[in-house]
């Protein structure tokens, strides 16, 4: 079997939102950087077990981004991994990466395909989707426990209310979340070993390289304002609030 | 990244020579950053969420700990890998250590299990005992102790009475004594154990090392101590009562226990100062999170200067311990790989490389554990009311840090030693000391140059800063010799006077080691706050060198050379202008924003 797992490189979680002062990007100047972490702790961990469980498996990592991005990969293959591929390309847009992944997987080929439900940065969550609708394959969205049996795949989901457990042949797209896999931490051999894994930059496909949209701008969501406590029983202060101050009623 | 150039001062020479370009946290490679990361990484989701667990001393948390630090690899690090070890250099092994350190007790645990229980077999180990217990010591499956202090044998270690008598047919050592003070004595599968050969007659009365497995018939343990922190180490007592151990377990050669014990002090003594420091990057983040989010007065305390300026000390302090350790580390890691280069085998090198720095060692150590004592009194300062409560991490802080100051050679012995081993170097000609007191002496009978006249208040001028510290040398070494001239041998006799020094020496390694960072720093991202923060480290620490200098003399000089002497302070030592409370307010600034330790 041949998986790839798709990582995005994404701002943590504490970091500082800002933009340029065109208001056309975000502003990276100080901002830790790391793995999206349903790419890793879902998406790429399922994967290294379903090599631990079938050996023979090759296991792929792909991201789509600059030189700045491969301290990122470098970490995923810290944590398994056979190779990895760097399409060098800036995207602005959810087409941009699947398109560039899709030429990647047409030339090497593979039978599994996992991406993050989505990524924590811009909280897309389309690339899966829109890669399986580019190769034309099968796609399970927002997937919680994922089995092999060496023929087809058995794949848990969340649904409204409930779970929907389906079954799919290869080749197959599967966007992972919390249930898929516990995180790891990479171990020192690991780390090791990915510095001479291969790690190769592939230029980004024609097709890609022009984004379907445009940024216009970003803006920070408005400041909350305080917050109002009344005592018990003053509902005419409440009303008076809600009708000068929030101007609700 | 820079290239840094191998080891171009010799151990102590900084006091004598500037040093243009050092080793900084900024140099670490890609593998090292993230072996940091993942060590970080192991005690923020293992271990944080146990540190009660692990305080109440639950039976095998602290091992199955161990183990899981094992499987990483993280206790193999250092060590070759033909012992089943990952064979890093010192640098990555200390960005470990520093990962760790954040990690209370089990930071003991593992600093004891891969310093002192590891490294006397690894540095003086036959090839049979190195097979033998090696490997399972680098994956955890062996796990390590050390016992040297006894209850009548602490600072003075070498007056302990615990003995080894040789059976009569010669192939066993029969052990009678007690230990105490021994961290992971509950569960350690083997010991080092320091005795007495009966019947050597070298000056050392046969002080020895053995190598103790613990269910030896004859050894027994005392109960777990309760202490004021760390308490979830275990620390018991042990007790020797004939306990016959193989004549083949003796550890090194009878009668060099003492080259064991104190070689590894120094290792033990920079890996303490990394433990310290990343232990106050954790007091520090809980601090500034703190502060921002705590209101009083309608504003977050974080607002109010009282409290920005523990803040940015606390910041001040810890970057320039960083600098230094780091500083030293490399060149530690330099000269150990020339050595290596050479052919000296990798069990002598790193000992060899830490004893030449062995004045730096006991600089981090003092200084590193005086820091971390710094960091988390003021964090506790911080959280108030909240602070003295155990529903706040920075109580456990603050009661685990006291025993850094004590443990690896109190501070006050390394105090002594940083100036006993300076001046040895002087007399043995490793060192010129004594010439270059000569040209300050000089110096000081001609004319004053105009240091003064190129100071700018507001922007950093790094030569005015290197220029201050070379004056703080200059002074350091006249009251040094004037000291040495005026005891002679009886100079040991005189403690208050050797401690003063030490605290100078200290200032000029830490404040040059800040200036010497900001500055490097500075040449790729010019409008850093990093100059700030060497900048109120010098302020400070001019202060605290008049102080201590001041003292030294008045104990000992008067008359003329008192006069003279005063005048050097007056001169060497000037307190230059320079806003410290702008240049804290907006070092906390950037502490506020970040919300964490940034620098």
């Amino acid at each position: 079997m041949k998986i790839l797992v798709c990582i995005s490189k994404t701002a943590d979680t504490t970091a500082k939102i800002a933009f340029t002062p065109d208001q056309k990007s975000f502003l990276e100047t100080g901002v830790q950087f790391i793995i999206n972490p349903y790419d890793e702790w879902y998406a790429l961990v399922r994967a290294v077990e379903l090599k631990e469980q079938y050996p023979d498996t090759v296991l792929h990592l792909i991201t789509v981004g600059g030189a700045d991005a491969e301290p990122i990969l470098r970490k995923a293959l810290a944590i398994g991994g056979d190779a990895a591929f760097r399409v060098d390309l800036q995207p602005i847009s959810i087409e941009q990466v699947a398109l560039s992944i899709a030429a990647h997987v047409k030339q090497e080929g593979y039978d599994l395909i996992f991406t993050g439900k989505e990524t924590i940065d811009y909280n897309g969550s389309g690339v899966g989707g829109y890669l399986a609708g580019l190769l034309d394959w099968p796609f399970v969205s927002l997937a919680t426990r994922f089995d092999y049996n060496g023929q087809t795949a058995t794949v848990e989901r969340e649904i409204e209310g409930g779970r929907e457990i389906c079954e799919a042949s290869l080749p197959l797209v599967v966007s992972c979340q919390k249930g898929m896999a516990e995180q790891r931490i990479p171990n020192m051999r690991g780390i090791m070993a990915a510095r001479t894994k291969p790690l190769q930059v592939l230029a980004a496909p024609p097709e890609a390289q022009q984004p379907a949209i445009s940024i216009d701008h970003f803006a920070l969501p408005p400041k909350k304002s305080g917050v109002h406590l009344i005592e018990p029983g003053n509902e005419e202060e409440l009303v008076r609030l809600l009708h000068e101050e929030a101007k609700v009623i | 990244m820079e290239t840094i150039a191998p080891a171009t001062l010799k151990g102590g020479e900084f006091l004598i020579r500037p040093s243009d370009n050092i080793f900084t946290p900024e140099d670490f490679d890609e593998e090292q950053r993230m072996i940091y990361d993942m060590a970080h990484q192991f005690i923020e989701k293992e271990i944080w969420p146990l540190l009660d667990r692990i305080d109440q001393q639950e039976p095998g948390l602290m091992q199955s700990l161990l183990d899981k630090a094992g499987e990483l690899g993280l206790l193999g690090a250092a060590l070759p890998e033909t012992y089943g070890g990952m064979g890093k250099d010192f640098i990555t092994a200390t960005l470990i250590n520093e990962a760790v350190g954040a990690g209370h007790s089990f930071a003991v645990a593992m600093a004891a299990h891969t310093g002192i229980g590891t490294l006397p077999i690894l540095y003086f180990g036959t090839p049979e005992q190195k097979q033998k217990y090696l490997p399972g010591l680098a994956t955890g499956a062996i796990k390590g102790a050390y016992a040297l202090t006894e209850p009548g044998a602490g600072s003075d270690a070498l007056s302990g009475k615990t003995t080894a008598r040789r059976s009569a047919d010669g192939s066993q050592f029969i052990l009678n004594g007690q230990k105490i003070w021994i961290t992971n004595s509950g569960f350690a599968d083997i010991f080092t154990v320091f005795a007495k050969v009966e019947g050597a007659t070298d000056k050392h009365q046969g002080f020895s090392a053995f190598i103790v497995e613990r269910n030896t018939p004859g050894l027994s343990f005392g109960e777990e101590e309760h202490k004021m922190g760390i308490k979830g180490s275990s620390t018991r007592q042990l007790f020797f009562q004939d306990c016959a151990i193989p004549a083949d377990h003796l550890l090194g050669e009878i009668g060099k226990g003492h080259v064991i014990a104190f070689n590894i002090l120094n290792i033990g003594r920079q890996k303490l100062c990394a433990a310290a420091v990343g232990a106050a990057k954790r007091a520090i983040e809980l601090s500034v999170q703190y502060a921002n989010n705590r209101e009083q007065f309608r504003k977050p305390i974080a607002s109010f200067g009282a409290i920005q300026y523990k803040l940015a000390e606390q910041a001040v302090r810890l970057f320039a311990c960083e600098s230094a350790l780091y500083r030293t580390t490399q060149l530690i890691d330099a000269l150990e790989k020339e050595s290596l280069a050479q052919g000296i085998p990798h069990e002598k090198a790193l000992l060899q490389a830490a004893e030449e720095y062995a004045v730096e060692c006991a600089i981090l150590k003092v200084c590193g554990s005086e820091m971390l004592d710094y960091v988390v009194d003021e964090a506790v300062q911080i959280h108030g009311g909240n602070g003295f409560s155990e529903e706040y991490p920075v109580s456990r802080a603050y009661r685990d840090s006291r025993i850094n100051r004590i443990f690896e050679g109190t501070n006050e012995i390394n105090r002594l030693l940083i100036l006993d081993m300076l001046i040895k170097r002087a007399m043995q000609g490793r060192l010129p000391l004594l010439q270059a007191a000569k040209a300050a002496q000089d110096e000081l009978l001609a004319p004053p140059a105009a240091l003064t006249n190129i100071i700018n208040a507001n922007s950093t001028d790094f030569q005015t800063l290197h220029s201050q510290i070379a004056q703080w040398k200059k002074l350091a070494l006249l009251i040094a010799g004037a000291a040495v001239q005026k005891f002679m041998q009886q100079l040991e006799d005189e403690q208050e006077i050797l401690m003063a020094l030490s605290d100078i020496i200290m200032d000029i390694y830490l404040a040059e080691s800040s200036v010497l960072r900001a500055e490097k720093i500075s040449r790729q991202q010019p409008d850093s706050l990093y100059p700030l923060l060497a900048q109120v480290f010098v302020a400070d620490a001019t202060y605290r060198i008049q102080q201590q200098a001041n003292e030294a003399l008045m104990a000992f000089a008067e008359g003329d050379e008192l006069r003279i002497l005063q005048s050097a302070i007056r001169r060497f030592c000037k307190v230059l202008p320079f806003n410290t409370k702008q240049a804290r307010r907006r070092i906390t600034a950037a502490l506020r924003e970040a919300n964490t330790y940034c620098f």
